[in-house]
């Protein structure tokens, strides 16, 4: 029997019996007339459609894109809209307000749930930090400094808890008959699910498949949804390893990069967008295989290994051997990602990664390149160097592995290295940046990398 | 008219109170609530359709055959329109003819709007939209505005403004510079995308709620479309999410196409645009090629200039005649040129038709100069701003521009003296040469940029606004007049001039949507003028009533009118006093009309189009900003670090809501001149239609120093409203001072000797080849000097 949907809406149980891959955008708009809640872009990149959401089984509230997420990620869980924070007259509004921080107004509702729920989890954020929390949010009008000051001035406040009552899903479907949601909260439930439901799609953020759904170009008559899979949640730290949940999120999981590797943690920053990190998970970020996702360079260069899980068995690989080619990976139709595993740096370890593109934030690489090495008196060893928007899957790059190993970064060492980079790749034209452009750029990364190892500042962000 | 403070005539003493005051916008209570209504967010009347439409995919052809059964038969499809479906005309030029609603017979660009799919909801009309299957018979396609203008394939007729003699001051200068650089364009990313949503009233009446900056045209073009008069028409917009230009005549067609869905089923028809199909169908700033030969004198003055500026029009004219013109009027910027031979030329390609985009030409005719000045500069071995400073208008040569208007109200040095010193030019120049010295990587660069740009339309007849003011028998007061907010602040300032004239606070003057039922025949909400022209229209209505209130209560006190004063609300004559309501009640009680309808026209302005002669601005406004950037040599990364801007905003009529335009314009102009890039691929799609591959500036592009001054010390010289001046599109261009600065870093590779060639945007990609092909430069002049050396060297061994 499928249940309707259930979730707390500003504060009060809802229950809505539609569509499962209905967005909640749709949702608002359509069926609950909170209209405050604006579509900019439908592709989570312009923050208009920000709400606040406590997921199922999270015990806070995060920024998220709307109109990519779906009521089935929803079931149990909390929504807050703006509507919802001017209920309790929220500082920050009356704080935007005084201080002309909205011009046209379109993009400001999405602005006061992201910057409400930055405040909800910080009580002084830093300059950078409302930056940070304002990377998945566009406005067109004000040149963002007013919004910048509200939200510090808003800050110096009291605000109240963010309303919600508690639902407690019934695990079972949720949804209608024409398409519904299963929430599966043990991995062989999950197996079984996959298997009586063939027409199924597996769905984890949704970050990168919902677009499909936001843009009305598909529907999913049953959705399986992995967040509530026991093996598949959450970040933990064994002796030797970071593990990375299945169906973590990128939010879970940078707070536990800046110990080990603070160049990691900076890039993970600017990751999407704080909204995109509330949903999109590290796995879904692999398992898409985008030649230009942010993940993959990072994880190759640190060693990571993924395992794959099926009803049969589990296997386990170097992450660098699960890319096929554009698009395409060895993950086989029963199997799912059950985790990421990376190995903790040991003393002398050293990471660096460096992601160029158009826009600092939350804007996709045109070139990025991952650095693991271990110096000992400037000679470089165990180098692990991968690229990501230079082939058709992120690449490890042995040749230009071999041009570093066991060597000083003299200029013969680097040109060498250079030369590496120039004979392992042709790497293709686009709007982020053309061919010839990646080619100097992935090579210059490495006087980059020089540079940085001698201490000189080499980043326009670090001034 | 004398308006700029207190004034007496017989009757009149209109006191300053809220006008000058830096009040909030009036809806910024509904934005932060989420309580602020756009055309989307209205409830939908019963029966309510949508629609979807339908694309060209190529670029250029002849539409051979469209088979749309299966859309038909789609879930929730109630009907599929193109160009023969419309009852009336298929028209939707703004100033020219032939540019259609939808495509007939041939398409012109690649998303290029064909039809449109009308279903009971928005995902079943997008669906359906997508089953269409239009065949073509492919023509080659132009993209390349350098081929158009050898072919002379154009939209609008080529401009030429000429002064002077400029072939013969060419000749005669000794310092001459050829050369040619690109700007590209710049989508308006107003976050609420097109939208109009039309309800069919009795026979033909239509009501088309639309987000646009011209109700008047979305009116016109209606009933031009429905084939009925302009009476049956009324065109609304309470507020626009955004617009900058982009909604002063595209909108146009958007409201078209749902007015017609409308009449073909009778049903209230929704339009929104999804975000790619808007970037893809409607119209951006127009990317231009300049192409130069200046020639200066001994000192780095300026004594003759050509300059062919090539404008990416697109597939029709829309606006382009007038965007060239600003251009063209816009070349001379700061600086007085004696010989001009200016050429413009509206390029017809098989791209999405360009439109306006705030500064429309302006910010292309200015960048060109400052470039050629940042070349000129470097070559002759001056500093930039030693060639600015001997070129600027004179304050009192009487010296005119190549268009013949003089420079009356000069600001310049005003402007300029105050950034330099605000910025503290000398000490952070030899700061960033210092920086320069020590880093290898990093390079920072350093600029400044004058702005002079000319206020009104370059089209007379445009100038001119009316208005709708009622007051009530309580004293409150309602206002309509022909201009549009779209963020703005228009309305709030409109209020502000009427408070004052009735001697009331602010929230006794109430703005309700514009309709052109209320106020007619309005000019486009554009060219930086609302304030100027509705405040105005404004001003002259509620005048119009107080003067009939101001005699009826000299009647009522037995006194003169020239004895009664309007202030905080109430109406006083020495110590008696009653409230403004209870004046408004009597004179209803003495059948004293309390509405009036306002009107205003520039005056002074005058153009002639065929000579390009005139004086087509009532007024400049000045402005300067210095701007300090760095840049990766080895990735082109580059980001502006400090920006201190000064701003002549007149008396302004709220600093706030001035502010506010002041730096949304800067970073709107630094995003066109650095992040923002259009990017076809070779079969003319345009790739960069949404947010996740266009870049608009976000919060932390924008620089952590950013100081702006309002001078406010000058009222203006002409007779505004309040002796205000216009803020919307001047400070947009003060973002060139980031372009030129990041010339400057890219320069510091040579000592600052040679420019950069560098064109906009000033992407990572276009900075980091520009950084490379100074340090090729460089290395071809040391190999240069050492072949010379050797040379020296071998002809001396020759000698032994």
């Amino acid at each position: 029997m499928t249940q309707p949907i259930s979730f707390s809406l500003n504060g009060e149980a809802v229950s809505a019996s539609l569509r499962a891959d209905t967005t909640v955008l749709e949702y608002l708009r359509l069926h609950a007339s909170l209209r405050g809640t604006k579509e900019g872009c439908a592709e989570g990149d312009c923050g208009a459609c920000s709400v606040l959401v406590r997921k199922p089984g999270d015990d806070r509230f995060q920024p998220a894109n709307s109109c990519i997420m779906l009521l089935a990620q929803i079931q149990g869980g909390a929504v807050v809209t703006v509507e919802g924070l001017a209920a309790q007259d929220h500082a920050l509004q009356e704080a935007m307000a005084e201080n002309g921080s909205s011009q046209c107004g379109f993009c400001t509702p999405g602005i006061v749930a992201s910057l409400a729920g930055l405040l909800d989890q910080k009580d002084q954020p830093e300059e950078s930090e409302i930056h940070d929390g304002l990377a998945g949010n566009l406005c067109r009008c004000t040149g963002y400094k007013p919004i910048v000051e509200a939200a510090q001035k808003a800050a110096r406040s009291v605000h109240k808890p963010l309303p919600q009552v508690a639902i407690t899903p019934t695990g079972e479907a949720s949804g209608d008959d024409t398409s519904k949601a299963l929430h599966p909260c043990a991995l062989q439930e999950l197996f079984e699910m996959r298997a009586d439901h063939p027409d199924h799609v597996l769905l984890a953020g949704g970050t990168d498949s919902a677009l499909d759904v936001a843009h009305a170009r598909s529907r999913w008559p049953v959705i399986i949804n992995t967040a509530a899979v026991e093996d598949l949640r959450g970040v933990r730290v064994d002796d030797e390893h970071l593990i990375i949940g299945g169906a973590a999120s990128w939010a879970e999981v940078l707070p536990h990069l800046g110990d080990y590797w603070p160049s990691f943690a900076k890039l993970v920053r600017r990751f999407g967008s704080v909204q995109i990190r509330t949903m999109g998970t590290v796995a879904g970020n692999i398992a898409t295989a985008s030649p230009i996702g942010d993940g993959a360079p990072s994880l190759i260069a640190l060693g990571a290994r993924i395992v794959l899980a099926s009803p049969a068995s589990e296997r386990t690989l170097d992450l660098e051997d699960f890319f096929v080619d554009y698009r395409k990976t060895v993950l086989r139709e029963d199997e799912i990602i059950k985790a990421i595993h990376v190995p903790l740096p040991q003393a002398g370890d050293e990471f660096r990664v460096y992601k160029v593109s158009k826009r600092y934030d939350q804007d996709i690489s045109t070139v990025c390149g991952a650095y693991a090495f271990r110096q000992v008196n400037g000679t470089l060893s165990n180098i692990r160097v991968a690229y990501g928007g230079m082939a058709a899957t992120p690449l490890r790059c042995p040749q230009i592995e071999n041009a570093l190993e066991g060597k000083l970064l003299t200029e013969a060492a680097l040109s060498a290295a250079r030369r590496a980079v120039k004979e392992t790749f042709s790497p293709l034209s686009d709007m982020r940046g053309s061919a010839d452009y990646r080619a100097r750029v992935a090579a210059n990364l490495l006087d980059r990398l020089a540079a940085d190892l001698e201490g000189e500042t080499v980043e326009v962000m670090a001034l | 008219m004398n308006i700029h403070k207190p004034i007496k005539r017989a009757s009149q003493v209109i006191e300053r109170h809220v006008v000058g005051k830096g009040y909030a916008h009036d809806s910024a209570r509904r934005h932060v609530r989420g309580e602020a209504i756009y055309i989307d967010d209205m409830p939908e009347l019963p029966g309510t359709l949508h629609i979807a439409p339908i694309l060209s995919t190529i670029a250029h052809g002849t539409i051979t055959g469209i088979d749309s059964q299966q859309a038909r038969d789609a879930d929730g499809v109630k009907a599929v329109l193109f160009a023969a479906d419309i009852p009336g005309r298929n028209e939707a030029a703004p100033i020219l003819a032939n540019e259609p609603i939808f495509a007939a017979g041939e398409v012109l660009h690649l998303g290029q709007i064909i039809g449109c799919v009308v279903a009971q909801t928005m995902a079943q009309a997008i669906q359906a939209a997508a089953l269409v299957r239009v065949s073509y018979d492919e023509r080659p396609a132009l993209y390349d505005v350098e081929r158009a203008y050898d072919a002379d394939e154009h939209t609008h007729p080529t401009q030429h403004l000429n002064s002077g003699d400029a072939t013969k001051a060419l000749e005669e200068s000794p310092h001459r510079f050829t050369g040619s650089f690109t700007m590209g364009g710049q989508d308006h990313f107003y976050l609420e995308t097109m939208v109009a949503y039309a309800q069919p009233g009795e026979d033909d009446e239509m009501l088309v709620w639309s987000s646009t900056q011209h109700p008047t045209e979305v009116q016109v073009h209606v009933a031009l479309a429905l084939g009925v008069k302009n009476h049956e028409v009324e065109a609304k917009v309470r507020r626009m999410g955004g617009a900058f230009g982009g909604k002063e005549s595209q909108a146009t067609i958007i409201a078209c196409i749902a007015a017609v869905a409308a009449k073909k089923t009778g049903k209230p028809c929704r339009f929104r645009l999804r975000r790619h199909d808007d970037m893809a169908a409607t119209g951006k700033r127009h990317g231009f090629t300049m192409r130069y030969d200046a020639g200066l004198d001994e000192t780095g003055r300026f004594k003759g200039i050509a300059i062919e500026a090539l404008a990416n029009s697109g597939h029709v004219a829309d606006l382009s005649g007038p965007v060239v013109t600003r251009a063209l009027t816009h070349f001379d910027n700061c600086y007085h040129l004696p010989a001009t031979d200016f050429t413009g030329f509206a390029a017809k390609t098989n791209t999405v038709s360009n439109t306006a985009f705030r500064g429309f030409g302006g910010p292309q005719g200015m960048l060109a100069t400052e470039a050629i000045i940042d070349r000129i500069a470097r070559e002759m071995g001056m500093d930039p701003n030693a060639l600015r400073a001997v070129n600027y208008y004179g304050p009192d040569t009487g010296e005119v521009t190549p268009y013949d208007q003089p420079v009356e109200d000069n600001r310049i040095r005003d402007v300029v003296d105050r950034v330099m010193a605000n910025a503290q030019w000398d000490k952070r120049r030899a700061e960033i040469d210092r920086f320069n010295a020590e880093n290898r990587v990093l390079k920072k660069g350093l600029a400044m940029m004058p702005v002079k740009f000319g206020i009104s339309f370059n089209l007379t007849a445009l100038n001119q606004a009316g208005s709708l003011v009622h007051v009530y028998q309580d004293g409150s007061v309602h206002l309509n007049h022909g201009g549009t907010e779209m963020g703005q602040g228009l309305y709030t300032k409109v209020a502000q001039v009427v408070a004052d004239v009735f001697g009331l606070p602010l929230e006794d003057v109430k703005i309700t949507a514009s309709t052109t039922d209320k106020v007619p025949n309005t000019s486009a909400t554009a060219a930086s003028s609302g304030s100027d022209l509705n405040g105005a229209a404004a001003y002259n209505a509620a005048k119009t009533i107080r003067e009939r209130m101001v005699a009826v209560a000299a009647e009522h006190f037995e006194c003169r009118t020239d004895e009664i004063i309007f202030r905080g609300g109430r109406v006083m004559f020495e110590n008696q006093a009653m409230t403004f309501g209870a004046l408004a009640k009597q004179c209803w009680f003495k059948r004293v009309s309390l509405s009036a309808a306002g009107f205003y026209a520039t005056p002074k302005i005058h153009w002639d189009a065929a000579t390009m002669k005139g004086r087509p601005f009532f007024y400049y406004t000045y402005g300067a900003s210095v701007s300090e950037v760095v840049i990766d040599t080895l990735t082109g990364e580059n980001r502006c670090l400090r920006t201190d801007i000064v701003q002549d905003c007149g008396k302004p009529l709220n600093p706030t809501l001035d502010l506010g335009q002041i730096e949304g314009a800067f970073v709107q102009g630094m995003g066109w001149l650095t992040c923002e890039e259009l990017w076809w691929d070779e079969k003319g799609r345009l790739r960069t239609v949404g947010p996740s591959t266009y870049k608009i500036p976000g919060s932390r592009d924008v620089p952590p120093a950013f100081k702006v001054e309002i001078l406010d010390d000058k009222p203006n010289r002409e007779e505004t409203v309040f002796r205000s001046k216009a803020i919307g599109e001047p400070p947009l261009m003060l973002a060139i001072s980031v372009w030129l600065a990041l010339r400057d870093a890219v320069s510091s590779l040579s000592g600052g000797r040679f420019a950069a060639e560098l064109d906009a945007p000033a992407t990572p990609e276009a900075v980091l080849f520009a950084v490379d092909a100074m340090k090729e430069r460089l290395e071809r002049e040391r190999l240069g000097s050492e072949n010379a050396q050797s040379f020296t060297a071998s002809g001396l061994s020759g000698h032994a």
